[in-house]
């Protein structure tokens, strides 16, 4: 996502110490280093394991866990574009496969000028209107090809 | 002032709903007309999203699936005063789909104003609370047990044995924990409670932590649902304010916080044991039990983990009596479920019924048959976990015993609808591929199980040795089904054993293709 700040151990530590206060504060501060910086920087999960008072391994251990958590700069934006049973009955698979094919990237990868991730996502519950996706965060139903097209060719503006 | 409704439901917003609010909005200003846009949940007539409904003195009037281009249509056809238009639906409450329900669970969801605490009171809410409050801790578990309610997260254990089970744990710090990581695939009832009705779930949980003596409230979300947070921490907010939460809630000497908590992409927190280690912090990692939740559960302490809709539907066994609701329903299935007919329909949605409907008349009277017109083949049935159903089967009640005895599920009550283009061995493939990409790892039948059996379905599917390897893939699914530490292996055969069993042609092509 685009308006990722600079990473600083200062800031990370901020934001670490404004979770403190609440109880298994772990998963709350990923979240919240991920919006700031746009990924989790290992610097960062560094910082979280001293205030857990946790090894490093095992802070490394959550952060790899959760699909969700990147672990480097990702594109400034993403499209999530569901894969579970539901949209693959209206044939979301093989679309998504196409529409891969023509940015030459896989499941996961993020085109090479830094535009656009493409990641999948497993149901967003948007089944009544299969098949869906998530562009940064904005539900689309019934998405068709055109559609990743556009939001393709939107992403790289 | 006319009022009207556009719902600010996902699947309202991802056909383009708050477009759609902006643009009635900015008619409305340019015409000199008054209106309040109320942002509802949805009714549950997802094929209809958007759909506007309009306040009249006859009822509500619908107009639905609206788009921003017509917007000016229904200003010039006089759609605040229900003027007749080509998207007019006539009354909701009057439309088939609604009057062939009984909503329950769902009675407030798309009615009122979701972060409206005096619309919530005027619709009975609250009441349930209340009721609590008079009757005491003990015979709010009793009430719930002589309910018959049954989680509705997919396991269908008993709800009341649970609230007992922490309740009788010796006083102390205990925790109320709502499962709200609702990652099944048609599944979608938890998120539009959650943005149509999210003080139901708050009731829910604040009755169920004065009857088992909790002070705190956990609800994990999953992150796939950016809307539902940003509604339910308004709705957190907004019963705060109203002193539904916090100390001494309404002079009643109990105190109750609830806290939203967001996950972060692992369907495995889906399973209670898991999701109690990632709201500690660590790897969602399932636990091996016993020891129970209810007794060593979060932090170690005694808690209580339901699903959103189990909880979201105990404000209203308390506002109306346990016999009430357990009069519904068939043999050891009581109440209602609330269906998501999802997938390759014509009418998708959600549809709260009675237990005891058959499957085929969910699929084809209230679904409409396939969207694609195709004739349905298959239709899985309680999420990625769940089995595939035939059409032979189609008179299968909707009944959790009716269900197992045919080595099915009911699960979370997910339907998806597949139409005869289907390739059932790719999607046997697809449930073991899955199961490996979301396995926690923890424990071998699931870790290895899965990929191995993406493997061998492959050999399958290139017709290799297809009679040994079937035999194998059964052999490895019964490992895995009785192997496994916790539902994500343990049900992952599901799909693979109906597959096979249904639709062993799929697994006897000649070389198939590729797989897309």
């Amino acid at each position: 996502m685009s308006g990722a700040a600079q990473y600083s151990d200062e800031r990370a530590r901020e934001i670490i110490a404004a979770h403190m206060g609440l109880e298994g504060p772990a998963m709350p501060i990923l979240h919240a280093l991920q919006k700031e910086f746009g990924y989790v920087p290992d610097a960062a999960v560094k910082e979280m394991a001293e205030a857990l008072n946790i090894s490093r391994a095992e802070m490394h251990g959550v952060v790899t866990f959760y699909h969700d958590f990147h672990r480097a700069p990702h594109g400034r934006h993403t499209l999530k574009i569901c894969r579970a049973e539901s949209c693959q009955s209206m044939g979301a698979e093989r679309q998504a496969r196409a529409f891969l094919d023509k940015l030459k990237l896989d499941w996961g990868g993020t085109t090479p000028d830094g535009a656009l991730s493409v990641e999948p996502v497993y149901c967003l519950g948007l089944c009544a209107h299969s098949p869906s996706a998530l562009y940064d965060g904005e539900p689309i139903g019934r998405v068709d090809a055109e559609m990743l097209d556009e939001i393709a060719a939107e992403a790289r503006d | 002032m006319v009022k009207v409704y556009i719902p600010l439901d996902m699947a309202a917003v991802a056909m383009g709903a708050d477009r759609l609010a902006a643009a009635v909005a900015q008619e409305a200003a340019a015409r000199g007309e008054t209106v309040e846009i109320v942002r509802n949940g949805s009714r549950g007539m997802l094929w209809l999203e958007p759909l506007i409904e309009v306040e009249t003195p006859a009822g509500r009037v619908g107009y639905g699936p609206a788009k921003v281009k017509d917007v000016a249509s229904l200003f010039d056809a006089g759609f605040l005063t229900g003027g007749a238009h080509l998207l007019n639906i006539g009354i909701v409450d009057e439309h088939p789909w609604m009057k062939k329900q009984n909503r329950v669970t769902f009675v407030r969801c798309g009615v009122i104003d979701p972060l409206s605490v005096a619309e919530y009171e005027a619709h009975e809410g609250f009441k349930g609370l209340t009721r609590a409050f008079e009757i005491g801790p003990a015979a709010v578990v009793e009430e719930v047990t002589k309910s018959g309610l049954r989680g509705r997260g997919g396991a269908g254990f008993p709800t009341g044995i649970k609230w007992k089970t922490v309740a009788d744990c010796p006083p102390g710090q205990k925790y109320v924990v709502v499962n709200a990581d609702e990652g099944d695939s048609g599944t979608f009832a938890d998120r539009m409670i959650m943005e149509g009705d999210p003080l139901s779930l708050i009731e829910g949980m604040l009755i169920c932590g004065y009857a088992v003596g909790a002070s705190k409230g956990y609800v994990y979300l999953r992150s796939e649902y950016p809307i539902v947070a940003k509604v339910f921490q308004a709705a957190i907010e907004k019963a705060l304010e109203a002193g539904w939460l916090g100390k001494n809630i309404k002079g009643s000497g109990f105190d109750f916080d609830v806290e939203l908590r967001i996950g972060a992409g692992a369907y495995v927190c889906g399973e209670e044991t898991s999701l109690l280690e990632s709201l500690e912090g660590k790897r969602g990692i399932v636990r091996a039990k016993p020891p129970l939740p209810a007794h060593v559960g979060l932090f170690g302490k005694p808690t209580v983990i339901n699903n959103v809709l189990s909880m979201a539907t105990i404000p209203m066994i308390m506002e109306k009596g346990a016999k009430h609701y357990a009069d519904l329903g068939v043999g050891r299935s009581r109440g209602t479920m609330p269906l998501q007919i999802a997938g390759n329909v014509k009418y998708g949605g959600l549809f709260e019924t009675d237990f005891g409907i058959p499957l085929g008349v969910v699929v084809n009277e209230i679904g409409g048959g396939s969207r694609s017109g195709r004739p349905v083949r298959a239709v899985q049935v309680g999420g990625p976990l769940g089995a595939y159903v035939p059409v032979s089967l189609f008179d299968l009640p909707i009944d959790y015993e009716a269900f197992a005895a045919k080595d099915s599920l009911i699960g979370h009550g997910g339907l998806v609808v597949f139409d005869d283009t289907v390739d059932m061995s790719w999607m046997a493939r697809f449930g073991m591929e899955f199961c490996a990409i979301e396995s926690c790892g923890k424990c071998t039948p699931c870790r290895l199980g899965s990929t191995r059996g993406v493997e061998t379905i492959d050999k399958i599917r290139n017709g290799m040795d297809v009679d040994a390897n079937i035999a194998l893939l059964k052999d490895l699914c019964h490992t895995m089904k009785f192997g496994s530490l916790c539902a994500l292996g343990g049900f992952a055969p599901y799909p693979v054993e109906s597959a096979l069993r249904h639709f062993p042609e799929d697994f006897r092509k000649p070389a198939l293709e590729a797989a897309e």
